[in-house]
């Protein structure tokens, strides 16, 4: 399933980096395919992105409300918003773990041989906040003298950015490195940050600043497909604990927001099919394709 | 299974489809306002902000 996992991972990162003229552009993809949302956090101007950020869609249209309304534009995010809630509501958190290109980065990285670390749990709150101050208030509320806000996140934080578009595009067009200074420098070291933090602790990013990743959470409860506890099959062995990427502790806390349903504990970790993937409430079957609610009595007889 | 629980239970099996419509809905809205031709007006353009220089 892991294998699986990867290759889906890789397909969908190429899928919204399918543009591969830029060598010969020296520029991003301008095509139509631009209208639709990438599933994980994908820098628009990233040279080979055919798809656009929400995240950066998002700010890009809380900046420019005052001046869209001015010219009589109802631009409120709706369609962006939508379509991030479509697939949140679909997916939930499961696009972090199957369709995110920066998240599949952050894997590969943690690959590399170094003493591991967790992440502390209270860490995890910091990317809500993210998400409410720095792509929406934030964009919204701090205008220039013209009523346009800025990019928050973009600007100052997204170290996807940076690797995605940021360093490519300095290299396609040499000349825009004479007007980089303290802002680029600053994207950089948070970069840096997180590919150190990321070889020493898992998803580091996705964990604690990811402000798709919060949106998506916020289906945590309400979204279509989803893992189950299976709560008469589990023995509270505790192995599913060991494997998550995301620190999460699914017997204890099945719904939790930080899952990423990437399957490890139910494939790798849970001997006792306590742990489903369901769909609406249907189950789809356990690891050994078992259907869930197991009679009680087969509690007694592990 | 109690009347509440059965209750709960057919609630948690409708709720992605109200949200996810919930969504569509204010997604087709959207495009009914041509925020799609601005989306794609911003994202065919370089995002100095994303490189760390706007």
């Amino acid at each position: 399933m892991e294998i699986v996992r990867k290759w889906i991972q890789a397909i969908m990162a190429l899928l919204v980096n399918g543009s591969w003229s830029f060598p010969y552009t020296r520029t991003i993809y301008q095509g139509p395919l631009k209208v639709l949302c990438s599933p994980g956090l994908n820098c628009y101007s990233c040279p080979a992105a055919t798809t656009y950020c929400p995240i950066g869609s998002l700010q890009q249209l809380m900046a420019g409300i005052r001046i869209a309304l001015e010219n009589g534009q109802n631009f409120f995010g709706l369609y962006v918003i939508g379509t991030m809630g479509v697939l949140g509501g679909v997916f939930g958190r499961l696009i972090c773990g199957w369709a995110c290109p920066f998240g599949l980065i952050q894997e590969l990285l943690h690959k590399i041989p170094s003493k591991k670390f967790s992440i502390p749990q209270k860490l995890n709150y910091i990317k809500y906040g993210f998400l409410l101050f720095f792509v929406i208030l934030l964009p919204l509320t701090v205008v220039d003298k013209f009523g346009y806000g800025e990019l928050w996140f973009c600007k100052y934080v997204c170290p996807a950015g940076t690797l995605e578009a940021g360093l490519p595009m300095l290299m396609l067009k040499p000349a825009l490195g004479q007007t980089i200074g303290l802002i680029f420098f600053n994207k950089l070291a948070i970069l840096i940050g997180f590919v150190i933090w990321s070889v020493l602790a898992s998803r580091p990013f996705c964990r604690t600043t990811c402000p798709l990743g919060a949106f998506y959470a916020l289906f945590k409860k309400l979204k279509l497909v989803k893992l189950r506890l299976i709560e008469e099959n589990c023995t509270r062995c505790e192995a599913c604990h060991s494997v998550c990427p995301m620190g999460v502790k699914f017997n204890e806390s099945p719904e939790n927001a930080e899952c990423i349903s990437c399957l490890k504990c139910l494939d790798k970790a849970c001997k006792f099919d306590a742990i489903s993937l369901e769909v609406a409430g249907l189950p789809l079957g356990s690891k050994a394709g078992a259907m869930i609610h197991r009679p009680k009595q087969s509690n007694a007889a592990l | 299974m109690s009347k509440g629980s059965e209750k709960k239970a057919k609630r948690v099996r409708v709720a992605p489809f109200i949200t996810i419509l919930f969504f569509l809905i204010m997604g087709i809205v959207g495009i009914m306002t041509g925020e799609v031709r601005r989306v794609l007006e911003q994202a065919v353009q370089v995002c100095l902000s994303c490189i760390g220089i706007g």
